[in-house]
């Protein structure tokens, strides 16, 4: 009886719903200019500030622009730009070399103790809270306020280091060690950062498999490596993602220390130095600025196809 | 069956004491760092030169009083608002609505789109650095607006390049919660009568507290801890935000490391205090922008 009673109505409601979703009827104009400058305005503002001038910089570096006359003036050169970084610009060779030390530094040491740390703290542990609070402090601090902090410690004149073990290193200055010096200042907030990224993706994997693997008698560092850590793959993507853009994106620490000279060249100065200094190269800093677009394209690429396979 | 789990339970004792121990030493290096700069910025100058850092004793406030005004903090505090408020408010405003028609309405470019946004903030900041900069220097504004007379060495520059550098990160965040969202209760709107932008300010952002909550916190952070736009985009020192006030302190004093702790300490109470009152809100914004859940 009351099957009989709501079906009518039931259907009623599905006839009613399909003009709905054909937006045509029901917004009116005005709605429909409202969606549309909502999605424009900040489309346009990311396109007109962010991808135009992307585009931009990879057209200029195979031109001789200088920056300062007409743009029409500039003239296209080939390749010549991508030469000259190559063959004739001593600072080149060894900023890619410190961005490379940079990457695997920060895979092998921040990358994976921040996921040693979340996999031991995910579980039921006395002031676990405590520790990821602490771990995580540093992600809140500037890279830059990072610099300052640790030259408290690495000063040679009045740094806790030299202090304690009465040497005379100059920790940021001397070019064999300050890039080591500052990986492991960033390194310290990169840490806490990964932690928390791969704590948010264990706390979401069923507990489910945690329980089979223990039935079945796996102990916990098998259980993590043959079934946490194969769920866990699209995570992993991510961090590897980020650890490689933000090891290409290195730039405050190393610009407060030193401007990015004697041991501290990164890809990412020698851009800002060729751009902004007093001698503005606007070709040959565009192909220095492409050669790190087409770096982070790549892995943009697998990020986004990670992410929108998420979407679906 | 008890007995195998209170085998279990016995092995696993000493292997919880090993790793308090480990977590206990590695919390104590973690805070150190901080904690040094704290200290030391409490100590007078004559006392540590004279006994050196590593010691006890010689406490004052003093570092802070010059800190604050040789660095010039009052004013680089004030710099830095005025490029953080609106920067992180009209992100927001931008991002929410570009969220809102993506995640509501489906049409052909939509997951294209999504992409534009989501990628545009993962680009390096430098592969921006040389059109933009032409372009703020040929911006012609009137000279009520600029003292430069173009767009170069003003807020307006360096508040338009955040804002569109982090408006594709919050898009994303937004877009992914909003989809969460049932669409039975903006149908219920619609058939109330509710327009379009009504149905996004008064139904869905409501409902996105929680998201918008987690990416102000977060946005105000990076905003604020940002110093590249600045450095790329202004000229004149009196503009520059808190982050310059320590190179102030460390051009001028270049010894006086006790006074470089203070100042280090000033910068990041602002980040400490959003740390320890909204952590719960830095974490959901982080977490909800590299992963879903």
């Amino acid at each position: 009886m009351a099957d009989v009673m709501t079906r009518p109505e039931h259907v009623a409601t599905e006839k009613r719903r399909v003009p709905r979703s054909t937006h045509a009827r029901i917004w009116s104009k005005w709605d429909k200019l409202i969606v549309v400058l909502m999605i424009t305005i900040p489309t346009v503002i990311v396109v007109a500030l962010v991808w135009f001038p992307a585009v931009s910089t990879v057209i200029l570096s195979f031109t001789d622009w200088n920056g300062i006359g007409n743009i029409g003036d500039m003239n296209f050169v080939g390749g010549q730009n991508y030469v000259d970084v190559t063959t004739n610009y001593p600072p080149f060779g060894p900023a890619m070399q410190h961005n490379l030390i940079w990457l695997v530094v920060f895979f092998f040491g921040p990358t994976l103790l921040g996921i040693f740390l979340a996999a031991l703290l995910d579980r039921e542990l006395r002031g676990g809270r405590i520790y990821q609070s602490i771990f995580f402090l540093p992600v809140v601090l500037s890279l830059a306020l990072v610099g300052f902090i640790w030259e408290l410690i690495y000063s040679r004149d009045q740094g806790l280091l030299n202090n304690l073990f009465h040497a005379n290193v100059d920790w940021f200055g001397d070019p064999n060690i300050n890039l080591w010096a500052v990986l492991v200042a960033s390194g310290w907030r990169q840490t806490g950062y990964i932690m928390l990224l791969y704590l948010a993706g264990l706390k979401s994997v069923d507990p489910a498999l945690r329980e089979a693997a223990a039935v079945d008698g796996a102990g916990e560092v098998r259980t993590f490596l043959q079934v946490i850590w194969p769920v866990m793959r699209p995570v992993n993507i991510v961090i590897l993602v980020i650890t490689v853009i933000e090891s290409l994106r290195a730039f405050d620490i190393v610009w407060v220390i030193n401007k990015g000279r004697n041991g501290l060249e990164l890809i990412s100065t020698l851009v800002t130095q060729n751009v902004i200094g007093e001698a503005s190269r606007v070709g040959f800093g565009s192909a220095l600025a492409t050669i790190m677009i087409a770096i982070s394209t790549v892995f943009i690429t697998i990020y986004l196809i990670q992410v929108m396979r998420e979407q679906k | 069956m008890t007995a195998a789990v209170v085998g279990r339970r016995r092995r696993t004792r000493p292997a919880r004491v090993v790793l308090q121990v480990f977590l206990i030493v590695m919390a104590i290096g973690w805070l150190f760092p901080i904690a040094w700069a704290v200290y030391n910025s409490l100590r007078d100058y004559d006392f540590t030169s004279a006994h050196g850092y590593f010691s006890f004793g010689g406490f004052t406030l003093k570092n802070y009083v010059n800190a604050w005004a040789e660095g010039d903090f009052g004013r680089t505090f004030y710099n830095s608002a005025v490029i953080t408020v609106p920067s992180v408010v009209l992100t927001l405003l931008l991002s929410a609505s570009a969220a809102y028609v993506l995640a509501r309405f489906s049409f052909k470019f939509n997951l294209t789109l999504l992409g534009l946004f989501t990628a545009a903030n993962l680009l390096p900041q430098q592969a921006l650095l040389v059109p933009l900069f032409r372009l703020f220097v040929n911006i012609e504004v009137p000279y009520s607006i600029s003292d430069s007379g173009t767009l170069y060495d003003t807020y307006y520059a360096v508040i338009a390049v955040n804002v569109a550098f982090q408006t594709g990160f919050c898009t994303f965040v937004l877009s992914n919660y909003m989809k969460t969202i049932p669409k039975e209760l903006t149908e219920a709107a619609l058939v109330d009568g509710a327009g379009a932008f009504r149905q996004f300010w008064q139904v869905v952002l409501p409902l996105c507290r929680p998201a918008l909550a987690a990416l102000a916190t977060l946005e105000i952070t990076w905003v604020y801890n940002d110093f590249f736009w600045a450095v790329a985009f202004m000229r004149t020192g009196s503009k520059f935000p808190v982050t310059s006030s320590l190179q102030n302190l460390k051009g001028q004093f270049f010894t006086d490391y006790n006074l470089l702790s203070a100042g280090s300490v000033i910068v990041a109470i602002p980040t400490l205090v959003i740390f320890l009152l909204l952590q719960r809100h830095l974490r959901a914004g982080l977490t909800l922008g590299a992963t879903k859940g």
